[in-house]
């Protein structure tokens, strides 16, 4: 994020309009160039598509990006729905041109994963503008300190936008109900209380000050509904508008609902699901038939090591029955905590980290392991893509997100160029030259890294590929489910004993492996 | 015109996602404002997977609220029962008799043996597909989404020709047949029942 951060900036600067994505947690790792661009401002439109993820579907904080914005000094644009969003981001790279200001475009997980009818607009070919090297606008503190000083006047005039910006609308109706909201929140207040009169905000920051306060007035009190934190609610105490009413009945952990949305409008409870009637037991996702992760943390559940994990579908090898990750923080994480945990004490831990993971920030850890002289022992989980956001490709993959060939990094040579000797690849199906690895990983004397090479099982090039299945002798089983260890959804438990079901398997013999009867074989071996 | 509600529920890797944007293309093409929200989680496979299709002259909210779902589409038993909160009194289960045991995190309680009962005590109308077995029979148990959503088709009072052009534009080349067959099983089973 941060490098594509970057990339975006040096291309705005250059002249060309940009644009740059990431959620919320990829803004914090751009945030160095965020927090300092908007102090030289942009040449031609800059725009970050940010999205916050309310109720974690897919991440393991929540984090209200609107704050990010104010601290960066950015105006933020909040679209409420898809149409709205095509629009919003036109009217973000005006905005940016207009002012010479980085924009947010913020959207949620809600929005994000929402399909909706789009009319597409006219195309226009914006012109590039030439850079002007004006050193005293782009570098050093002491042309900085000016710049912090017209900071402050853009932003006034960002507020004095904010006040005309037609993204900023007052929907007229019950003149009881006023309702401030703004995003998907704002679809869930017309779908529970068509009736209310709602101000309707596109542009979260700044906000517009004299219409909020208009609106205000015009009712007893106002319900704000925002998701996550009360933003819009603390920038209006700040304006001295206090007939508010937020937070304390719209919550601000997790996701609303239309359903939240009318309980806090109207006090109702909300209609509760049948888990008090029926046993709806919780069904987490799994590691996929054929996984190759799932050898890895075979072998490590069974060595009983610490293990530090990283970002990545391999986040699941803490589940049953592997537990066998015992911490997830963000994206590299894994290598700086395994140093970590070896500096405090801890005899056997070993960091787990995908290949695009390792690529995007697990280098740096590794290099302070080896220049510290830490013999922090790493698993590359190198499965040839990014397999949990769904196959994009990276700078691993051989080719680029558009299909085009590109140069794969050399994963050996890159590893071994830090200073780590001890670097050993193998195929993490095959459970007993994995664990040899990784065991002579751990005794060795620096730090060593084991690349565990195989496709995902998804990928084009593995779903083409025939393996036999496999299938249980019933006769031979000996019903000890050591099996059953490698979590594999293929296996399913049946009164009497194990069973595969032929057309989830893969054939990657992992369970056979395991087997000590040797009642696991190829279906039609037996 | 009233919105029309419709929730699709599955396990990770059946397709409830794609059958769910099947239906939102073909309310779209037959003219209807559509919404269209879904949830998959942190990873590729496995776990609970919902997606909610709504379409009418106007929609809001991409999710339908609770107890306002004229039609659940559950690729998996358990998972009908998971999301049968958001069905209206009355509304309609249409449910794949095929069975998913998740992993176990914490709860050693046994799967539920009478799902479908359960959800006819609560006055639903409920239908049952051996979708799953269906599409084996077809060819591949991967086409179990398409069975269910030729069977909603049934229900629903969209053109067949929209549905016809929705599958032949999603769908690859070389599984567009057996779709449109599961498809037209789906149907078939709906009008036998």
């Amino acid at each position: 994020e941060k490098v594509a951060f970057e990339e975006a900036m040096g291309a705005a600067l250059g002249g060309a309009r940009s644009m740059v994505t990431m959620k919320h947690v990829g803004l914090n790792v751009a945030a160095d160039p965020f927090m300092v661009f908007p102090y030289a401002g942009t040449n031609a439109g800059f725009v970050a598509l940010v999205a916050d993820d309310p109720g974690m579907y897919s991440s393991q904080n929540e984090q209200d990006s609107r704050y990010f914005a104010k601290v960066a000094k950015v105006p933020i644009l909040g679209p409420a729905d898809a149409a709205e969003a095509r629009r919003f981001t036109a009217a973000a790279f005006e905005l940016s041109e207009r002012f010479g200001t980085p924009v947010m475009l913020r959207s949620t997980t809600r929005l994000a994963h929402t399909r909706s009818r789009v009319e597409p607009g006219e195309r226009r070919e914006a012109e590039r503008q030439p850079f002007s090297r004006q050193v005293s606008q782009y570098a050093i503190p002491v042309y900085a300190r000016f710049r912090r000083v017209e900071l402050e006047e853009k932003l006034a005039l960002l507020r004095e936008f904010a006040e005309e910006f037609q993204g900023n609308v007052v929907e007229e109706g019950s003149s009881q109900i006023g309702v401030v909201t703004h995003g998907i929140p704002y679809q869930y207040v017309k779908e529970v209380c068509p009736a209310a009169t709602v101000l309707k905000l596109g542009m979260l920051y700044p906000l517009p000050r004299r219409r909020l306060e208009e609106f205000c007035r015009r009712f007893d009190t106002v319900f704000v509904v925002e998701e996550s934190e009360g933003f819009v609610e603390q920038e209006l105490a700040s304006f001295g508008i206090n007939n508010v009413i937020g937070k304390v009945r719209f919550t601000n952990i997790g996701e609303l609902s239309a359903d939240l949305v009318a309980a806090g409008l109207t006090g109702a409870p909300v209609r509760p699901d049948f888990s008090t009637d029926v046993a709806i037991l919780p069904r987490p996702p799994v590691l996929c038939a054929g996984c190759p992760h799932r050898g890895v943390f075979n072998v490590l559940k069974k060595l009983g090591v610490l293990v530090t994990g990283d970002i990545g579908c391999y986040t699941l090898g803490c589940l049953p029955p592997y537990e066998a990750m015992h911490t997830t923080f963000c994206m590299g994480a894994s290598i700086g905590n395994a140093t970590g945990f070896s500096r405090a004490g801890e005899e056997r831990v070993v960091a787990v980290i995908g290949d695009s993971t390792f690529l995007h920030s697990g280098l740096p850890g590794l290099m302070s392991a080896v220049y510290n002289r830490v013999p922090t022992t790493m698993v590359l989980l190198d499965n040839g893509t990014t397999g949990m956001t769904g196959h994009q490709a990276h700078p691993g993959t051989g080719h680029t997100l558009k299909g085009d060939a590109a140069p794969a990094v050399d994963y050996e040579a890159l590893i071994r160029a830090t200073g780590v000797q001890h670097v050993v690849v193998v195929d993490p199906w095959d459970l007993e030259s994995t664990e040899r690895a990784i065991r002579a990983g751990l005794a060795h004397s620096g730090p060593a890294a084991i690349i565990a090479r195989r496709h995902c099982r998804l990928l084009p090039v593995e779903k083409a590929e025939q393996r036999t299945p496999y299938s249980v002798v019933v006769d031979e089983c000996i019903v000890c489910e050591e099996c059953m260890e490698a979590g594999c959804p293929a296996l399913v438990w049946e009164d009497d004993g194990p069973r595969i079901r032929e057309w989830e398997c893969v054939g990657c013999s992992l369970c056979a492996q395991l087997c000590p009867a040797d009642a696991i074989v190829a279906a039609g071996v037996a | 015109m009233p919105v029309t509600n419709v929730l699709i529920a599955g396990v990770g890797g059946q397709g409830a996602i794609l059958a769910s944007e099947l239906l939102a293309m073909a309310a779209m093409a037959a003219g209807h404002d559509v919404k269209q929200g879904e949830f998959h989680g942190v990873a590729q496979r496995g776990g609970s997977v919902f997606s909610h299709v709504r379409f009418g002259e106007r929609v809001h909210s991409p999710m339908a609220p609770r107890g306002s779902v004229d039609y659940l589409l559950a690729l998996e038993q358990l998972e009908a029962l998971r999301y049968a909160h958001f069905v209206k009194p009355g509304g309609t289960v249409l449910v794949n008799e095929h069975r998913v045991e998740p992993i176990r995190v914490a709860d050693e309680r046994p799967y539920p043996e009478n799902a479908t009962g359960f959800l006819e005590q609560r006055g639903f109308h409920v239908l049952v597909l051996d979708a799953t077995g269906t599409a084996r029979e077809l060819g591949n148990h991967r086409a179990a989404n398409a069975v269910l959503l030729g069977a909603l088709a049934e229900l629903l009072d969209l053109p067949a020709d929209t549905w016809e052009r929705t599958l032949e534009h999603r769908i690859p080349g070389q599984l567009l047949e057996l779709n449109r067959r599961a498809f037209a099983a789906g149907r078939a089973a709906l009008t036998r029942a």
